[in-house]
């Protein structure tokens, strides 16, 4: 049993208004701050993606708004070819750094990952609140691309070379754009380094008397795998982002071969190597997208419990699947580059890990499946998210069979499959975790709970809806349609048309569905019913802590651990469960050391 | 409600396999001699692909309807095997498919990119820059004269940048707007970029290739079926992306050595 206490006070509490709610030291605040951010950048990213909905459907309309917005790039309120790229760029790159990285991991995990191992906050305070404001500070450069200079940058948010390094002849948003582009993802780099050396420190070091590793819960175990991800996966974005910085301002070559021409003159840069920014870069990429879903694995794992009233068929085999995930991500890159120009042989040699790290992934849908099997499932707001969770994971990672093959590849690079499979896999699905853990959470975050019969709306809103977007990628892209195209203008294309169309009503329905979850958010944060300590009769140390927790957690008393995380379908003096805290004695299956 | 939502599931497994099953969009006709191997590979992911998906949303649904909502009275039971079970069946059955279909992949991925063409395949080299393709055939004397980058110049039509002065084996190079190409002939293709990253990609030829600024890469194939196809940019390369594309013509060989010869009377 291990046996590591938090002893020094980490820091005082705060007094004034500015220590208290802005620059605060407590993880607690700071990962609402996280939520906050994530949530104004949701808003932004999903207002994008209608924009390019109704562009792709109607490629005349004019759309309240975007004159202002740009009049160079929306001309009476219709997007040029550039414009509707550099949105695109804006909603995906928003998308993956500022939502899916930001609410699963920074935002949950710095709330709960101290709570969760009995400490009264992370080892590094100050590192964890310059984390958010750097992350701030590089949600401000981005956006501010919209506003400076010729917009922001067109190049996607995978910026390949040399088209991210030539400069602004090679279009719109490509000097000073991607320069912003480039500074803005440095800074969140930086911004989540600095968290992952707090979450690591934290679960290895700060665990309470009794919280051995193995009685860690599964959300824990998936936030300190994330943050080992993170720090591997961003150290090797962040330099990237600066070469292309150098390249831009400082006459270097790193991405820009020799004897280019552009508009008739021949581009002054050469050695260079296109082919590097894409191993750095996916080298870096695969592995987020692991970071963007493994928290929500963690997340739904523990709720799925809560919810259940029984423990997991493994939670062992679930952690190492975690593992093998986490490690995996990093043989598989290549995969997004089987068609690159890379030597086809180690298209082969990616390949395989690709179809590999199905496995892990099947046996975790496979336990939390056979796990239902004779439990109580509660169905509400956060088990709905979390069995939507399930469905959506199973979904986009079956198109991951396709694209893991080289050959079938040829047929479905770059097309609407590619973008169907990681918006269900990662978008829906991240973004399912973070509403499963966001109505979950709620209630001890607030000391309120939010409105069951909106989150239900939400839910049947947005499962359905997700499936109606998404689903018609898949079938869009075996026919052929290419993607990041603006409008569809050719023979082949446009037949396919009215299926755009239908597409984008069903965005803008599900979109809507997301502003009854704002509501609710607002509404419940303010008026909803009080909140008891432990509303969901959950068993980890979160729920054994005032709502909301005091500045310190557990008001000065640190808790002893006794049990494992999920001791559910017991028999003890306050119902089916015994939570982890309780030096109850009670007769269970199994128990960790 | 958990009734609801298996019953919801169900109906969302069962409408999204409908089009699959209907083949109601799929890749156009393959026109090429490889192209099978990668079509049967397709079939067969889509057949285990198809049936993991529904098993796997089907048992999710089934499981909630069964035992959402029971009662603190109900046991609770847990599924004879364990984990163990589980474990052993992804092993088996997920490694058993990813096993063969990543083994039975290879062929057609090494056909396409791991034999070299054949030593009488035609060679045509295309170029790709913001936002055209243009095409390049070595004329008589089957070579290609070097391209020289200051002397590209779009305005006078000057795509390659040739020196037919200097360059011998430039002089009776033809460069066209269009792709022509015989039907059943090999044809060994150079890709050059001129500019930033952009990629060729004809359905129904079953090719797909990204062009790399800095490294010609090429490409063999043989079309088999006469016909005009598009040929797409699949590389995000600009604004004028969406637009950019050429035609590939595969004709009879007569008719190609016709349009040969209309070609380079306008060199």
């Amino acid at each position: 049993m291990h046996d590591t206490s938090a002893h020094a006070v980490q820091h005082h509490a705060p007094t004034s208004f500015i220590r208290k709610h802005v620059f605060s030291l407590d993880h607690k605040v700071i990962g609402k701050q996280y939520y906050a951010l994530a949530l104004a950048a949701a808003l932004i990213g999903m207002v994008l993606s209608w924009i390019m909905r109704i562009h792709l459907g109607w490629a005349n309309a004019a759309i309240p708004g975007l004159h202002a917005l740009s009049p160079n790039g929306a001309p009476g309120g219709v997007l040029t070819p550039e414009y509707y790229l550099q949105l695109m760029t804006m909603h995906g790159t928003i998308m993956v750094f500022f939502v899916l990285t930001t609410a699963p991991f920074a935002a949950f995990g710095n709330y709960f990952l101290p709570i969760q191992v009995g400490a009264e906050d992370m080892p590094f305070p100050r590192f964890n609140m310059m984390s958010f404001w750097v992350t701030f500070t590089a949600f401000l450069v981005l956006v501010a691309s919209f506003f400076l200079g010729d917009g922001p940058t067109l190049g996607g948010w995978t910026q390949y070379a040399p088209l991210n390094a030539i400069g602004s002849a090679s279009g719109p948003g490509q000097g000073l754009g991607v320069v912003l582009w480039m500074i803005s993802i440095a800074l969140f780099c930086i911004g989540q380094l600095l968290g992952s050396l707090n979450f690591i420190s934290t679960t290895l070091d700060l665990r309470v008397k009794g919280m051995s590793l193995m009685r860690l819960p599964l959300s824990a175990w998936a936030w300190f795998i994330t943050s080992c991800m993170g720090l591997t996966a961003f150290s090797v974005l962040m330099p990237a982002c600066i070469l292309v910085i150098l390249d831009h301002v400082a006459g270097t070559s790193f991405f820009v071969a020799s004897g280019l021409v552009l508009n008739d003159q021949v581009i002054p840069h050469s050695g260079g190597s296109t082919l590097l920014w894409q191993h750095l870069f996916w080298f870096f990429g695969h592995p987020e997208v692991y970071i963007a879903i493994v928290p929500g694995i963690g997340i739904v794992s523990h709720i799925l419990l809560a919810n259940m009233r029984k423990p997991m068929l493994s939670q062992r085999v679930l952690i190492y699947c975690m593992g093998a995930l986490a490690v995996l991500s990093y043989m598989v890159y290549g995969h997004h580059m089987f068609v690159s120009g890379m030597n086809p042989v180690s298209a082969l040699a990616f390949s395989f890990p690709t179809l590999v790290i199905t496995i892990p992934a099947t046996i975790t849908v496979l336990i939390w499946v056979f796990s239902l099997y004779g439990s109580r499932l509660r169905i509400n707001s956060a088990s709905l998210f979390a069995l939507g969770f399930i469905s959506m994971f199973v979904s986009g990672g079956v198109s991951g069979f396709f694209l893991a093959q080289p050959s079938i590849d040829i047929m479905l690079h770059a097309t609407y499959f590619v973008v169907g499979h990681f918006h269900m896999v990662m978008g829906v699905a991240a973004m399912f975790g973070i509403f499963a853990g966001t109505y979950f959470w709620f209630p001890k975050m607030s000391g309120r709970m939010m409105n069951e019969t909106l989150g239900k709306v939400h839910f049947w809103l947005s499962f359905v809806g997700t499936y109606c977007i998404f689903m018609p990628f898949h079938y869009l892209g075996l026919v052929g349609n290419i993607r990041r195209y603006s409008t569809f203008v050719d023979d082949f294309l446009q037949p396919l048309i009215p299926v755009h169309r239908l597409i984008t009503v069903a965005a803008l329905i599900t979109g809507a569905a997301q502003l009854v979850f704002v509501y609710n958010l607002i509404h419940s944060r303010f008026r909803g019913k009080p909140a008891s300590d432990n509303p969901w009769e959950a068993t980890s140390l979160e729920w054994s802590t005032a709502t909301p927790p005091p500045w310190d957690n557990f008001g000065g008393k640190h808790p002893v651990v006794y049990h494992d995380p999920y001791q559910y379908g017991v028999q003890s003096s306050v119902g089916d469960y015994v939570m982890q805290a309780s030096p109850e004695q009670v007769k269970t299956d199994h128990e960790e050391k | 409600m958990g009734k609801f939502f298996a019953i919801t599931i169900v109906v969302i497994a069962i409408a999204s396999a409908i089009p699959i099953v209907m083949h109601t969009w799929e890749a156009p006709a393959d026109i090429s001699t490889h192209g099978h191997l990668i079509d049967e590979q397709m079939s067969e992911t889509m057949a285990e692909a198809g049936i993991s998906f529904l098993a796997a949303q089907l048992l999710l649904a089934f499981f909630v309807w069964q035992f959402s909502n029971r009662g603190v009275e109900t046991k609770l039971k847990s599924f004879p095997g364990g984990a163990k079970a589980l474990v052993i069946a992804a092993l088996l059955v997920v490694g058993v498919e990813v096993l063969a279909l990543g083994v039975f992949g290879v062929k057609a991925w090494a056909d396409v990119y791991l034999t070299p063409p054949s030593a009488n395949a035609m060679p045509i080299q295309v170029q790709a820059g913001q936002f055209a393709f243009y095409f390049r055939y070595p004329g008589p004397d089957g070579k290609f004269g070097p391209i020289h980058p200051e002397r590209i110049n779009e305005g006078s039509q000057e795509f390659f940048g040739l020196d037919k002065e200097h360059d011998v084996d430039s002089r009776d190079d033809i460069v066209t707007a269009e792709m022509a190409v015989p039907v059943n002939k090999e044809v060994h293709l150079l890709m050059h970029a001129k500019d930033v990253g952009h990629s060729f990609f004809v359905r129904e030829l079953r090719v797909q290739q990204d062009f790399v600024p800095g490294l010609d890469v090429s490409l063999h194939f043989t079309a088999t079926k006469i016909g005009r196809y598009e040929i797409v940019c699949t590389q995000l390369c600009g604004l004028g992306h969406y637009n950019m594309k050429a035609y590939l013509d595969v004709l009879s060989q007569d008719d190609f050595n016709e349009w040969m010869k209309k070609e380079a009377a306008m060199q």
